[in-house]
């Protein structure tokens, strides 16, 4: 699994949130999902994104903690390290 | 029309595919181009001779042994079949198990059993197949139901109650996943000639308006329709195969 430092994870995650169709300026750390009009599924595809590329399992339970792209990137920064 | 135009690189996986309605899917999907997994869970020569029959038609295949009840049978078939021809993009839940009695008799193994099979290994392997097809922004999936799971049929409560259970689990997937252009369909055959409906009596066949059996490439043809590009609006739903049975 490649390891990968915090703006790595943001860059990666930006990507793949704009696929889901969000806008890219408006992807920012404090941006919430809402306001993104990023919903369920696309967080089920986030998360398994994130388990591919670096190995870290985001559950459910997990990613109804994670309300903004900051939460959801230090999330995955944190555990990628361990 | 070249069938293959248009679509995703990848292949297409069908549970059950060594004989009967799984090796006529089989044998349907590769002339529509796809590489296909034929799954089985004991009949290697059966698998082995529908690979030989697609790979002589030019097509792709590769037999997978798995037992879908298996809680880890997606890690067995996904993997091969990822490496050899890229994602799966078409999924047929076809592999079906029956064990027959009355309910006030029926043993827990009996009802754990086709339940395991018939509807536990559809959203196992379901629930596998969606992360490639909601990456990939395409994806089929067929989950092979049965009239009996709309209608009445003593001493099939087992049955019945897994195939009910793949009709209600495919519309609700569906509707969670189509806005990733996946859809996902289930089709519902009647009598159709198989090893699994040879001991059911001729009788049968006066209850059906067409008055004999379907044929595996009947529901075949239903499957490689909702698999087609055409069907790419069709989600959720049921395509019953019956003859009239249930009209």
């Amino acid at each position: 699994m490649p390891t990968a430092n915090k703006e790595q994870i943001e860059e990666r995650m930006t990507a793949a949130l704009e696929s889901f169709g969000a806008e890219r300026d408006q992807i920012k750390r404090d941006a919430n999902w809402e306001a993104l009009d990023v919903d369920s599924l696309d967080l089920v595809e986030l998360a398994q994104i994130v388990e591919e590329e670096y190995g870290v399992k985001m559950k459910e339970e997990d990613m109804k903690e994670l309300k903004t792209v900051g939460d959801a990137v230090d999330f995955v920064a944190e555990r990628a390290k361990s | 029309m070249d069938s293959a135009v248009g679509r995703p690189e990848g292949c297409a996986l069908v549970t059950g595919a060594s004989r009967g309605i799984g090796a006529a899917i089989a044998r349907g999907l590769a002339e529509d181009g796809w590489a296909v997994g034929v799954n089985y869970r004991s009949d290697s020569d059966g698998a082995e001779e529908v690979v030989s029959q697609l790979e002589a038609a030019g097509g792709q295949a590769l037999a997978i042994q798995a037992d879908v009840s298996d809680r880890d049978a997606a890690d067995a078939l996904f993997p091969p079949l990822e490496e050899r021809f890229g994602p799966v993009l078409v999924l047929v839940n076809n592999a079906g198990v029956r064990v027959d009695g009355l309910a006030p008799q029926m043993e827990d193994e009996a009802w754990d059993k086709v339940l395991a099979t018939n509807l536990s290994g559809a959203f196992r392997l379901t629930r596998r197949a969606l992360r490639g097809m909601m990456r990939a922004r395409f994806g089929r999936i067929v989950n092979i139901s049965s009239i009996v799971g709309q209608r009445a049929n003593p001493g099939q409560a087992n049955y019945a109650a897994s195939k009910a259970g793949l009709i209600a689990f495919t519309s609700t997937v569906a509707a969670e996943v189509a806005r990733r252009s996946v859809t996902v369909n289930a089709v519902a055959p009647g009598l159709v000639e198989t090893e699994l409906t040879k001991d059911i009596g001729d009788e049968m066949l006066q209850a059906i308006p067409a008055r004999r059996a379907g044929t595996p490439e009947e529901v075949a043809a239903c499957v490689r329709f909702l698999v087609s590009q055409e069907a790419s609006y069709v989600n959720g739903t049921t395509l019953t195969v019956d003859g009239g049975m249930t009209a």
